[in-house]
């Protein structure tokens, strides 16, 4: 019923106009601001559903596609639809969005239409993102992300937050830039910038390093990868929490999203020759930087580290599959797939995290995990979920941070014991800096006054964890339906790629 | 040589500025101060009725009238609409601007409309002389129209600057032109191309009165390293002028290098080498936005900073042309007409911050605008990131479509050298956004901005988004100039 409503079009105008419609009613009446954000946002994530549901996981062709020309002189097309790869990108954008709107009822006192236009007209650009099969639609719905983004920071964001959000501004238009002239020198090659038009474009093989590496600059810089990572840190702690799990959630995900829609298809060669490169950067990223997190003070510090090193996971299996396809011959399907789910899975568990941090955040004003220390005592059911997530984290089985990393380390083995070995030193790397920032924190005896006078935590903030750790555990226990939905459009790219471009 | 009634129709609109001006100087004698608006009236009606005569008098075929002089195409009816259009607009933030400075005379608008004729005829040029004429109007009505506050000294400098420089700018420009006539034997743009193809591209003099033509043409422009007077002018002029300035003479001066470079002189574009004017231009380019973006970072008066990031943009408009397609050309109108807007957005804004007894010069006087007045706030939002080249805005797509052409012609260098400056030049402009959404008010009184300007500043602004959502039917104007 629903296949001939343009369901991707209205997934991504229905918040970018709910957002404007927010600033327009101004701030005379926060609470009805507020109503009419999330009535929004859940309206968003209502109408993304149709894309689970009517979702055919037999096929790797386009779905729900739409397409009119925009500016026919230049051959740039309106054209959107999602396959196994961006679809579930998508459900986790419209369905965090709604939580975060939630987590900023009450803190957020300055100008909060500002604040929920900002996160909603966000949430519609991202989806833009995922959806976009013109090259040119897919650029400009990137960088309009960065304006809000920018604002978030910048508005209600912590003391440091000038130089925070003009380094994440600078640094991610710095990447993406080099990637526009990429897109257009492709352009030039095909004849319209269709995305899908580029996979089938043959390219030589120093065209293609070049284009590979453009394209690296622009993702590497999103996803974070070592050593192009240093902004994230500094975003992470100055941003509003709101902020916080939109940065991590999505936000790096679309880096990995790029990975799979560009560098591997369009640059298939290039990238089965430096794929070295960037299995180096994120076992530097999964190891290196676990331990940088070992020795954060700041809580918000140490899961940005902890995001930083899970990302290093997602590109690990995307670029194993090259060795594996050519030591094993199959499995090299499950490097893919253990990065897709590890991408949904950290959008859920980092979001956890920083909502959980955002909580304590909001009562005593400190992010230092000095100040904290036997807060289970005082919040026994926050100190219930804040565990619940750090195991997530840690990657314990049954909660959906297992199934990632365990497909993802089963996929390295075929390749390499050693890229493996590295890869699994994460498992005791992670357990280390959570589980140890959890006991500091939530453990222990009561440590100053502050931590004896905190109260535990309210309906909504119960409402918003219980729902996370509900996904949480859902894709833990049970993560095939995920996994199916991806099956047809990872076999197609990894057949895609195995062929030689020139 | 003939003459009929009939070859004065295309040069109607010309016809009706000169006869506007005139109007407007002779009834000006007659008012008092009180009823100054009435000169202002008759510009802006006048202006409007421009617009009405020039789409008229439009078509798709290119007419070439009295003896080659003059010539009425497509480029000129899409030129000549978008000058009335931004001088229109420039007049109308002048207004209030002019009127809380005791400037609110008679001359402004006659200059203003002089400035126009010239602008006009410089679009319409077919020949060095009438091309020169035209400019030669432009220069001198802006040249007073600088010095216009009488008690500033500021303006008094820049006024001296511009038009000392200028005058050498012009004597270079005509010496180039004195040299090409020289070897071809022709000033008509429609004879030129043939001429220097039987003369020979490698002709030494030829490519010498090029080099002084483009010394000239790049004067006008401001680009590097002919800029010097671009900051000081700007800085020294009364805000208005530097709106006007800012605005519709870079439309014109688009229009001399189309002219003088692609319709007379497209024979010596590569010259197989560095001498011909696509390698000028490279170089011209490069510098410009080179030097514009980094020097910008350093100001802190924004009327500089507003004039350094033209700088950088006549880079990239430059980009557009040298790369010598229609695509290229196209671009470059595009991001010509796109530019005048988001320039005399900014400066309106500018203008909007100020009132009587008070400039809004400095970068801190924009702290605080979301508080002090979120629309407009918002509204510099969209034109800062426009100037930025941040999609969805306008200018994106204004700076996409010019590496498209560059990068066309496989002088994908530049393309990267020209994102790589725009980098440095987003900073700028995300620090005004910066100074207004993260930063407390110095100055807490509301701004008074008058109903009309309110009102034709908010569409400027939405204008930045909206065209930036829809720039086909823009794009297709632009296109349909060179086509056509």
């Amino acid at each position: 019923m629903f296949a001939d409503w343009p369901i991707l079009s209205l997934t991504i105008w229905l918040p970018i106009i709910g957002g404007f419609m927010v600033i327009a009613s101004g701030d005379r009446e926060p609470n009805a601001t507020r109503w009419t954000a999330l009535i929004v946002s859940v309206l968003t994530f209502l109408v993304s559903l149709p894309l689970w549901f009517g979702f055919d996981s037999s096929t790797a062709q386009m779905q729900f596609v739409e397409r009119t020309p925009w500016i026919p002189l230049f051959h740039i097309e309106y054209y959107l639809g999602v396959d196994g790869i961006s679809m579930p990108l998508i459900i986790l954008t419209t369905f965090v969005t709604p939580l975060v709107v939630i987590a900023g009822w009450e803190v957020i006192k300055y100008k909060p239409s500002l604040y929920m236009a900002s996160f909603l007209i966000m949430e519609g650009v991202m989806v833009g993102v995922f959806a976009a099969l013109d090259a040119m639609l897919f650029y400009v719905f990137w960088e309009a992300m960065l304006i809000p983004m920018f604002i978030i920071i910048g508005v209600w964001g912590g003391p440091n937050r000038v130089y925070a959000t003009i380094k994440f501004f600078l640094y991610t238009f710095l990447g993406s830039v080099f990637m526009l002239v990429a897109l257009i020198y492709m352009y030039y090659q095909w004849g319209n910038f269709e995305i899908l038009g580029f996979h089938q474009l043959k390219l030589g093989l120093t065209e293609q390093i070049l284009i590979f590496l453009a394209f690296l600059l622009a993702f590497a810089v999103k996803v974070p990868m070592w050593p192009v990572h240093t902004w994230l840190p500094d975003a992470h702690v100055e941003a509003p929490t709101g902020g916080s799990v939109i940065l991590a959630a999505i936000m790096l995900k679309i880096g990995g999203y790029g990975f799979l829609r560009f560098s591997l298809p369009i640059t298939p060669d290039a990238s089965h020759t430096l794929d070295w490169l960037i299995i180096g950067m994120s076992l530097i990223a999964v190891v290196y930087i676990g331990f940088v997190a070992l020795i954060q003070e700041d809580m918000k510090k140490l899961i940005a580290y902890s995001s930083i090193a899970h990302m290093g996971f997602v590109t690990l299996g995307f670029y194993i599959v090259f060795i594996v396809g050519q030591t094993a011959g199959s499995g090299a399907a499950l490097g893919v797939q253990g990065g897709m789910v590890q991408m949904v899975s950290h959008g859920f568990i980092s979001a956890a995290m920083f909502l959980c941090v955002g909580v304590l955040y909001d009562r005593m004003h400190s992010r230092q995990i000095s100040d904290y220390g036997g807060v289970v005592n005082t919040m026994p059911i926050f100190g219930a979920f804040m565990v619940f997530f750090a195991m997530a984290n840690a990657g314990l089985p049954g909660t959906s941070g297992f199934v990632g990393e365990f497909m993802v380390i089963l996929a390295s083995f075929r390749a390499d014991f050693w890229y493996a070995f590295l890869a699994a030193t994460t498992l005791i790397i992670g357990a280390a800096y959570t589980l140890w920032m959890v006991k500091r924190v939530v453990f222990g005896e009561v440590v100053n006054d502050g931590v004896a006078a905190l109260q535990d935590i309210n309906a909504r903030e119960y409402l918003v964890l219980a729902t996370l750790a509900l996904a949480v555990l859902i894709l833990g226990l049970w993560p095939a339906p995920l996994v199916e939905v991806m099956d047809a459009s990872v076999s197609n790219l990894l057949q895609h790629i195995s062929v030689p471009k020139y | 040589m003939q003459f009929d009634t009939s070859q004065l129709i295309p040069v109607l609109p010309e016809i009706y500025i000169l006869s506007l001006a005139c109007l407007v100087l002779v009834v000006d004698l007659f008012l008092k101060d009180s009823q100054r608006i009435v000169s202002y009236g008759i510009t802006q009606v006048g202006l409007i009725i421009g617009i009405a005569v020039t789409l008229a008098v439009s078509g798709p075929k290119a007419q070439i009238l009295f003896d080659g002089s003059y010539i009425r195409d497509p480029m000129s009816d899409v030129l000549k609409v978008g000058i009335l259009l931004v001088s229109f607009l420039a007049f109308l933030y002048a207004k209030d601007y002019l009127r809380d400075r005791d400037l609110f005379k008679g001359e402004f608008y006659t200059l203003g409309l002089f400035a126009v004729l010239g602008m006009l005829i410089m679009v319409s040029a077919n020949s060095f002389l009438s091309i020169y004429l035209g400019l030669e109007l432009l220069a001198l009505s802006m040249y007073a129209l600088v010095a216009f506050n009488r008690a500033s000294t500021n303006g008094a400098e820049a006024a001296m600057k511009y038009f000392v420089l200028g005058a050498l700018a012009s004597g270079m420009l005509l010496y180039g032109i004195s040299m090409v006539y020289g070897m071809t034997g022709t000033i008509r743009f429609d004879q030129l191309g043939q001429e220097i193809q039987r003369v020979g591209l490698n002709n030494i003099v030829l490519i010498f009165g090029l080099v002084f033509i483009v010394i000239g043409l790049s004067f006008k422009l401001g680009a590097v390293p002919f800029h010097m007077w671009v900051p000081d002018v700007y800085h020294g002029a009364p805000t208005a002028v530097t709106l006007f300035l800012g605005s519709a003479p870079k439309i014109a001066a688009f229009a001399l290098a189309m002219r003088m470079l692609v319709d007379g002189m497209q024979p010596l574009v590569h010259s197989g080498t560095w001498a011909g004017w696509q390698g000028m231009l490279i170089v011209l380019a490069v510098l410009s936005m080179g030097i514009g973006n980094l020097i910008a970072i350093a100001q802190s008066n924004i009327k500089r900073m507003l004039a350094y990031s033209t700088i950088s943009h006549v880079g990239f408009i430059l980009l557009g042309i040298l790369a010598g397609t229609q695509e290229g050309y196209t671009a470059a109108m595009f991001y010509t007409l796109v530019y005048a807007l988001m320039s005399a957005g900014g400066f309106g804004i500018v203008m909007a911050l100020s009132r009587r007894g008070f400039e809004a010069e400095n970068l801190d006087d924009f702290k605080g605008l979301n508080q002090r007045n979120p629309w407009f706030a918002a509204m510099m939002l969209l034109l800062m990131f426009s100037m930025a080249g941040v999609p969805p805005t306008v200018g994106f797509f204004a700076k996409l479509f010019v590496l498209d052409a560059v990068v066309s012609v496989d002088l994908v260098w530049v393309a990267i050298v020209g994102v790589f400056f725009s980098i440095i030049g987003a900073f700028y402009y995300i620090r005004i956004v910066k100074l207004m959404y993260f930063d407390k008010p110095v100055d807490e009184s509301p701004l008074t901005i008058g109903a009309d300007t309110q009102l034709v500043l908010s569409l400027n602004g939405l204008s930045m988004l909206a065209l930036g959502l829809f720039p086909a039917g823009l794009l297709s104007l632009c296109s349909a100039a060179f086509t056509g």
